[in-house]
């Protein structure tokens, strides 16, 4: 695991400012959270006003239109200076210290999860090879808030919430991994940088990346439906949004909460949508590329900070976009019953998402076999990213028997 | 004191506060958060180590096995809220014994091992060079796809001279598969023995 800071390794930019040991550790642990704060914060709030606006062109309303302006651009920042000025209500039959903790635990759960999200290429606050699996971790965290609310609110509706909460997450997250998977397969790495890096081709501009993206993979394309079918569940959305339930549970899980806490829950559920469509992006949608080489472009031609630069814009509005789809489905289908959310996921999600699994597994074989006329297993299927950045001949030879300095210069080029 | 070592300390404290409340507090889901607590700070730990995959995998199973232990062990079994339990001296005494025993094995242990040595011969059979040439570069203790290959019966570490571990994986996986089909058949609901209609 090692800490980047804009493409440059963390000892790097320390040394330049002078510091060493605990004092770098620190300074580089305020700007790696600062940073994500800023991204985990400001666009929940812009989601926040986006899902008013929607909700209300779809009802045939205006939506927010005073504050700040004709658009009520400012709408989220006057909520959020309501709630704080709001009572903070504790229940008297709820466990206090536990009913108070609750929102922290969701809020640091999918907050954790934007560290492992690339930006750019390299521009992530941790870069790992099990990035992908550490963001799964840590967004399934949150239930634990959700569970503890709803328990320690000692409210019937709250408990009611926290219980089909609990059930919803903990089956929804078996066919969304799977098809998380998928890609995974395909691309040979859970490292989040090196998946786009695979989606993004080398070329320069103009080379047609876009149909690199694994949104055009036959087996991916419909993993990719069925990935951002759990991830709407795994955020608690309509029609999944069981654990709120406003006309059948009052508010569920939030019955008893109010003011700041409440809000926080609103938060880490805004920027649990973004994370989830971030990593639909970077896993099936090319992540920062922008589909027809500019990025690699400006990349390959020595423009490492604009590329990043623009990339991430581009992550974002990819990102933004399935935000939306996900606000619009909200305000457009009906909720769906708890038995009737089960069957969804039991019955038809998960046979799907093995399936789907099983053919990507056998795909690269079947196409070795077109190819070349027989089925090569002595290789594992997933190597394509190593196989890229050497001859297919050494390929073979660094898969016997990779040296570490091999490896590292495998990597290395395909980096570049 | 470097960073490392302050939050090796900061979460090292927090893994023997965790584990310490679960064992004395009496409230159910209190001792639940606590378990969380102890288990997530030792995740803290392996990414500290540079255990990136160890460290996933103790949030992904441990973190979350605990939240299934909370739902089947607390909301479906308890009869009143927030359920108590209370140990009798007899368990307690049996309990810190046996906790005592096994804080001296470990203190015994800790204190016997020459640590110098062992450092030593590790750093001379350490396959993987510590480097941190890049981001991201394959010697930053990133451990994952040479953990794999060796699942797969590859084994990057030895020259791929060593036999690899294929068969213990398999092995394990239909254990754990035994163990699931097992739990849905303790979970699953029962027929009712006199029906009414």
């Amino acid at each position: 695991m090692s800490l980047v800071l804009a493409n440059t390794p963390i000892d790097l930019v320390t040394e330049g400012l002078g510091l060493t040991g605990a004092w770098a550790w620190f300074v580089v642990a305020v700007i790696h959270t600062i940073l994500i704060g800023l991204f985990f914060g400001i666009p929940a709030g812009v989601f926040i006003w986006a899902e008013r606006k929607v909700s209300g062109r779809i009802q045939d309303r205006l939506g927010p239109t005073r504050v700040g302006g004709r658009f009520g651009w400012l709408q989220s920042a006057a909520d959020g200076a309501k709630l704080i000025q709001k009572e903070d209500l504790v229940p008297k039959d709820a466990d206090s210290l536990l009913f108070r903790a609750a929102p922290y635990i969701v809020v640091v759960a999918s907050f954790a999860a934007f560290m492992f999200l690339p930006f750019g290429d390299g521009w992530s606050a941790v870069s790992t090879d099990v990035g992908l699996f550490l963001m799964f971790a840590m967004l399934s965290l949150e239930v634990i808030g959700v569970i503890l609310a709803g328990y320690c609110s000692g409210s019937k509706w709250a408990l009611f919430g926290a219980m089909r909460e609990a059930a919803q997450m903990i089956s929804y997250e078996i066919p969304m991994a799977i098809c998380a998977l998928i890609p995974i397969i395909i691309v040979g790495s859970l490292n989040l940088n090196e998946i786009v890096r695979f989606q993004s081709g080398e070329g320069g501009f103009p080379s047609l990346t876009l149909l690199n993206w694994n949104i055009f993979h036959p087996i991916a394309a419909p993993a990719f439906i069925l990935y951002f079918v759990c991830a709407t569940a795994s955020c608690k959305r309509a029609p999944f949004d069981l654990a709120e339930a406003e006309s059948e549970l009052v508010a569920g899980f939030l019955t008893e909460y109010s003011g700041m806490r409440w809000s926080f829950f609103f938060l880490a559920e805004y920027a649990s949508m973004f994370a989830v469509s971030a990593i639909a992006a970077i896993l099936f949608l090319g992540g920062w590329d922008d589909g027809v080489g500019i990025v690699s472009g400006l990349r390959s031609s020595g423009h490492e900070y604009s590329a990043s630069a623009i990339g991430a814009v581009i992550l974002i509005a990819k990102a933004s976009k399935l935000v939306l789809v996900q606000i619009w489905v909200r305000w457009t289908l009906p909720r769906l019953r708890i038995d009737q959310v089960m069957t969804t996921c039991l019955k038809y999600l998960i046979p799907m998402a093995c399936a789907l699994f099983l053919a990507a597994a056998t795909y690269p074989l079947v196409l070795n076999r077109a190819n070349h006329g027989r089925t090569d297993l002595r290789s594992p299927i997933g190597d394509r990213v190593p196989m890229r950045a050497v001859e297919a001949s050494e390929a073979h030879a660094v898969l016997a028997a990779p040296d570490s300095t091999e490896l590292a210069a495998a990597d290395g080029e395909v980096t570049q | 004191m470097s960073g490392e070592q302050i939050l090796f300390w900061l979460f090292a404290v927090t893994a023997c506060a965790g584990a310490i409340s679960v064992a004395l507090s009496q409230i159910v889901v209190r001792m639940a958060v606590s378990l969380i607590v102890c288990l997530s700070s030792v995740s803290a730990l392996f990414f500290l180590h540079n255990a990136d995959f160890v460290g996933a995998v103790q949030l992904m199973v441990y973190v979350g096995g605990t939240i299934v232990l909370l739902i089947f062990g607390i909301m479906l079994t308890s009869s009143s809220p927030f359920s108590k339990i209370k140990t009798s001296p007899a368990e307690g005494f049996l309990s810190a014994g046996i906790g005592a025993l096994f804080l001296s094995i470990i203190a015994f242990t800790v204190t016997q091992v020459d640590w110098k040595i062992q450092s030593d011969k590790v750093a001379a059979a350490a396959p993987v060079k510590v480097s941190s040439e890049g981001y991201n570069a394959a010697a930053d203790g990133n451990t994952a796809r040479p953990l794999a290959l060796s699942f797969l019966g590859l084994r990057p570490d030895q020259n791929g001279q060593a036999p690899g571990y294929l068969l213990p994986f398999e092995i394990v996986s239909v254990h754990l598969l035994v163990v699931l089909i097992g739990a849905a058949y303790l979970a699953r609901t029962k027929r009712r023995v006199a029906p009414n209609a």
